[in-house]
């Protein structure tokens, strides 16, 4: 499965950093990623690979959860499909 | 796809406050007929607690993958009249308290289905049914009822109508304790439909299949920050944003319901594409309304308004979903919009503008707050006009209306939670009881004769 993971918040140094590299634990491959600021806020999306991660992805989104609250910005993933079928005729 | 879609789909999702509204679950339970109630009873709880188990569980795993909110797990039956109708029980209320149980136990909110269907006259289960109405809502949380008196095909049961006047002041009576609570519970519909998932007029058809899962979807927020883009637009844009942002939210309740029921292992049922608003500030409808250009919704313009939304969320819907049904349309209940509390605070909303707007809408009186004392028969006399709307404009009306006990205008009733909070609304105080108290059955109107 694919997942879009999405970061925004207030820039500062390490949210790519320390976002990839608990990917990189927990085997998830980065397919794509992009970064700008919007609207002042620092926003990142990711297309992630979860195929062969070694842990659930329920954990992985739960991890993500609290990595978030620890940088102070807001850190989601989901499923790639809802991306997919809301935009995608 | 770029950047800017998927921050569109997550800025949706985290403050416009678009969600799955509910997951309901269709199950039949004609085969639990039983002559013996309490064994109809054991079958009832046996069959929902096996093909339900894991309703809630599929629902909030779902929520965390997709990260889109469902609020609402609910179950709705097959009506309890035709079930209980084959037992020797003459009072069905057993029946609601099992409901009740399977719910807490399920960890549902609502199980909808305490119900009967009398538009053309009633069965003897149908006579049992309603006079246990009040009762069961008074000693049960979670079940809902909704009885059926009038359609397009057949016409309107006046008899009916005059009875649930009186089941309404009962249920309130008895009730009385919690602002009459048991009225937010039971709906007394004109064309009902059979695989509507929202509550409380959720029940499971006997056209349907065994099981089902049905989805119904939300989104008002999502709406009005889409009309925030195009202030002073003409309507054609207007509905054209409309339009674009019911197909998106109803791709998400489409692709959410259909893995819900591939988990379940149920066939998809249909998605209602409806815009159902909640207390909450930013998820109303009547916000929509005043985003067009009103002042204060109900004010003159406020039906072309409605009907104009109503029309393209269900275009949009129904381009978006290969499976619509349920109710599809906007929503107006009135204690659980922020907006229409508001606007009748105001005065500028009155029941008489609320049932011209049910024309137009896809329900009907909704969650509306009258005087204690109005007469069973000025409640039958509401009813009768929405199902004459119902009736005549080949469209499901509903009414739910609370007569708040000990209560008058400029009071308000508090149930809290989705239910919120609803001003008390003047009725007219002139008598319709020679009316009501005629009885008998409307005939079913001219076009309904098209075979």
């Amino acid at each position: 499965m694919k997942a879009v993971l999405t970061v925004i918040g207030k820039d500062k140094v390490g949210i790519i950093a320390n976002v990839s590299n608990l990917l990189f634990e927990k085997d998830a491959n980065i397919l794509d990623i992009s970064q700008t600021i919007m609207h002042e806020f620092f926003t990142m999306v990711m297309l992630v690979d979860l195929s062969h991660i070694n842990i659930s992805s329920k954990e992985l989104t739960e991890l993500l959860l609290e990595k978030g609250k620890e940088l102070k910005v807001s850190i989601k993933m989901q499923h790639e499909d809802v991306f997919n079928s809301m935009h995608l005729v | 796809m770029n950047i800017n879609q998927i921050m569109e789909t997550v800025k949706m999702l985290d403050d416009e406050k678009l969600d799955i509204r509910t997951l309901t679950m269709g199950i039949s339970l004609l085969d639990c007929c039983d002559s013996d109630g309490k064994r109809a009873r054991a079958r009832i709880y046996e069959k929902i607690m096996r093909l339900a188990g894991n309703l809630v569980k599929v629902g909030d795993d779902l929520a965390l993958e997709y990260g889109v909110p469902i609020i609402n797990k609910r179950i709705s039956v097959t009506p309890i009249s035709l079930i209980a109708g084959a037992s020797k029980d003459e009072n069905y209320v057993e029946y609601a308290i099992m409901l009740d149980k399977i719910a807490n136990e399920l960890g549902i909110n609502f199980i909808g289905g305490f119900s009967a269907l009398i538009h053309k006259g009633y069965t003897t289960g149908d006579h049992r049914l309603i006079s246990s109405i009040p009762e069961a809502m008074r000693v049960t949380e979670r079940v809902c009822s909704s009885v059926s008196v009038a359609s397009s095909k057949v016409g309107i049961n006046m008899d009916g109508v005059r009875e649930m006047g009186k089941v309404i002041k009962e249920a309130a009576r008895l009730t009385a304790d919690r602002d009459g609570l048991g009225c937010a519970k039971i709906v007394v519909f004109a064309n009902a439909v059979d695989d509507n998932p929202f509550m409380a007029g959720a029940f499971h058809g006997v056209g349907e299949p065994e099981c089902t899962l049905n989805v119904g979807i939300s989104g008002p927020g999502t709406v009005k920050v889409a009309l925030e883009k195009v202030k002073g637009a003409d309507f054609g844009v207007v509905a054209e944003v409309i339009k674009k942002t019911a197909f998106k939210i109803t791709r998400m309740g489409q692709l959410v319901g259909m893995e819900a029921a591939k988990r379940l292992d149920v066939p998809f049922g249909i998605v209602d594409l409806s815009l159902a608003p909640t207390p909450a500030i930013g998820d109303s409808v009547a916000r929509i309304l005043e985003e067009m250009g009103l002042e204060v919704c109900g004010t003159h313009g406020t039906t072309c308004a409605l009907a104009m939304l109503n029309d393209a969320v269900k275009k949009g819907g129904i381009m978006a979903s290969g499976s619509v049904g349920g109710l599809s349309g906007a929503f107006i209940p009135v204690s659980e919009d922020e907006g229409m509390i508001e606007a009748v605070e105001k005065g500028a909303l009155n029941i008489e503008k609320l049932e011209a707007m049910t024309c137009v809408c896809s329900v009907g009186l909704d969650m509306i707050a009258i005087p204690g004392d109005t007469s069973a028969e000025t409640i039958s006399a509401i009813i009768a006009d929405e199902c004459a709307i119902g009736m005549i404009n080949n469209k499901t009306t509903a009414t739910r209306l609370i007569p708040a006990p000990g209560k008058k205008v400029g009071d308000s009733v508090e149930f809290g939670g989705l239910l919120g909070r609803a001003p008390v609304m003047k009725v007219s105080e002139f008598s319709s009881n020679d009316f009501i108290n005629r009885g008998g059955r409307i005939p079913a109107p001219i076009h309904s004769f098209k075979n």
